[in-house]
């Protein structure tokens, strides 16, 4: 069995688009569509990378990214943080909560799938000019 | 120049203006040639009949010729000094130039208060956009839409041959995301829209009632003179009114007003306010009542000329507006917090201690400023008091207003977002307007 990202994320029509650019690159998806069920879902499932979106019903991403971080299971599982808002606070804030990369909507595709292997593999993904445009570093 | 002589420089001006000797002009009023002289170069005071005269002589109003209007426009002059970032400005010959170019000052004085109602204006709008949820939730949807709209159509131009299951699925979702779009573009343009007509769909209740005092000017004759039993007709009958919360916050208003006007009946409270020039705490000993009604009550009063200029903002705990009356020249913004230096948070910090400071606004209005906070819950051990704080505004006439050089009167702003007052220890963050040093 291949690896396995856990995408949280509530939008069906970018859930799609992801799960498919990942299974096709060989990953295996599992979806969590809401916040509040969203740790126990990382702690059930145990992906090598969770995708994680900010704006989620009933929970925050940032909430969801800081209960990970405290747990010994999860304190080092790569997250990468997928959100339309891309506000300075907001990154300064997955920051601080240790978020390992940071992608605002809308991204490029190639970008987002060479960002989650190379989070899997332990290490800085490489970007083509085109791509660096939606990506920020953790 | 001192600004008494120069009802003589303007004598002359218009004297000249008018092509009238000297001479004629002293014997049509009977005073000699070289009295008018010493009068002209500002050597001998007018006033009175002889004033009187003298314009009616020219054929002018006699105010051109007083100080009365030059004191305005010298006002006006002082105002756009105190703002200039012109090094070199000549600021001691404001009187030699209100009196020489009056129209050019009124000119001068016009565009100042143009700049300053756009950026009052500017200043409500960006409130708007960092504030409003409804614009904050469709920007949010948008960078949605656009999100999977990217990834989807990136995903069939780079794979051709994808299979037919998935092309039709996704160019479903391409639709779909599309669709979406377009209608919360839609949404967004009427938003605006509403916005440019002040209308009131997509806004909370507190504004619609704010929109409703403001329509009325926050004098209701019907309750003065009817009581409460008129404020169901008036909340039904108002247009701006149109949510049931808004409803609901207009009869709670508009039974506290009728509370003031029955406490307070408006015919001797005008009466009393003006006989001790608009002093808060001598009506509240005159009608042993509190502070906090007295001020509503004053804000309360129509504008007439005998009136001058009144606003009222009142805040929680939390510094949050609950009540705002904008008086002219004093911009209160429509959301977030004041200026931190106002009297209303400094007297959050002393509930029932009353605060009295003489404020000048950056726009260049001087008020006098009173604020109180009192506990709206019964005191009690352990109980953390729920405080309002208000703060009444008076319009201070500038001509009388001394220099704030001696520290008796505060500068202030409105909020920082669009206050231009440098090296301002209160500043929380840049104005937009202007670069602070």
């Amino acid at each position: 069995m291949g690896r396995s990202v856990l995408l949280i994320e509530d939008e069906p029509n970018i859930i799609e688009a992801i799960s498919f650019l990942l299974e096709r690159d060989g990953w295996t998806v599992r979806i969590h569509s809401d916040g509040p069920g969203a740790v126990e879902a990382v702690t059930r499932t145990a992906p090598d990378v969770v995708i994680l979106d900010v704006m989620l019903p009933g929970r925050s991403g940032f909430d969801i990214l800081r209960d990970l971080r405290v747990s010994d299971q999860t304190k080092d599982l790569p997250v990468l943080m997928l959100t339309a808002r891309g506000q300075t606070k907001d990154r300064e804030l997955a920051r601080s909560y240790g978020v390992s990369k940071f992608m605002t909507k809308p991204f490029s595709n190639d970008e987002m799938v060479r960002t989650v292997r190379a989070l899997a593999d332990g290490c800085e993904p490489v970007l083509s000019d085109d791509d660096a445009q939606g990506t920020e570093p953790s | 120049m001192p600004r008494r002589a120069l009802a003589g420089t303007r004598l002359r001006d218009r004297r000249l203006q008018a092509g009238v000797k000297q001479a004629d002009l002293a014997a049509k009023v009977g005073i000699s040639a070289s009295y008018l002289n010493l009068i002209e170069h500002n050597k001998r005071n007018i006033g009175g009949r002889l004033l009187n005269d003298l314009a009616d002589a020219l054929g002018v109003e006699q105010s051109l010729l007083s100080d009365g209007v030059q004191a305005s426009l010298l006002s006006a002059l002082q105002d756009i000094a105190a703002d200039s970032e012109v090094a070199d400005l000549e600021r001691d010959q404001i009187d030699e130039f209100a009196s020489r170019f009056p129209g050019w000052v009124a000119q001068l004085a016009l565009q100042h208060r143009r700049i300053a109602a756009l950026e009052q204006t500017v200043g409500g709008l960006n409130d708007r956009l960092t504030h409003d949820p409804f614009l904050s939730e469709k920007m949010h949807e948008v960078l949605a839409a656009v999100s999977a709209i990217r990834s989807t159509s990136s995903i069939l131009v780079a794979d051709p041959d994808i299979n037919a299951d998935w092309r039709h699925r996704f160019h479903s979702n391409i639709d779909t995301e599309s669709r979406r779009l377009a209608a919360t573009s839609e949404a967004m343009a009427a938003h605006f829209d509403r916005l440019g007509q002040r209308e009131r769909d997509f806004i909370a209740p507190p504004e619609e009632l704010a929109l409703f005092l403001e329509q009325n000017q926050y004098h209701f004759v019907e309750i003065e003179n009817g009581g409460p039993d008129m404020i169901d007709g008036l909340v039904k009958a108002a247009p701006s009114l149109r949510s049931a919360a808004a409803k609901d916050l207009a009869r709670e208003h508009l039974q506290s007003y009728a509370r003031d006007c029955a406490r307070l009946p408006i015919a001797p409270f005008r009466d009393a306010a003006i006989a001790c020039n608009f002093d808060p705490a001598a009506l509240a000993q005159q009608f042993q009542t509190d502070l906090p009604r007295v001020f509503r009550r004053l804000a309360h009063i129509p504008s007439s000329p005998d009136i001058p200029p009144i606003g009222l903002v009142s805040c929680d705990g939390a510094g949050a507006f609950r009540f705002r009356k904008q008086p002219p020249g004093f911009a209160l913004p429509l959301f977030g917090a004041g200026c931190a230096l106002w009297p209303l948070y400094a007297a959050l910090n002393t509930p029932s201690f009353a605060v009295a400071r003489r404020l000048r606004v950056s726009e260049g209005g001087v008020f006098q400023g009173y604020a109180i906070a009192t506990s709206e819950n019964p005191t009690q051990i352990g109980v953390t008091p729920v405080l309002t704080s208000w703060m009444l505004l008076v319009g201070v006439d500038q001509a009388m207003e001394q220099d704030e050089a001696d520290g008796s009167v505060l500068p202030v702003g409105s909020s920082c977002r669009v206050c231009t007052r440098k090296a301002c220890e209160a500043r929380r963050e840049p104005s937009i307007l202007q670069p602070v040093a």
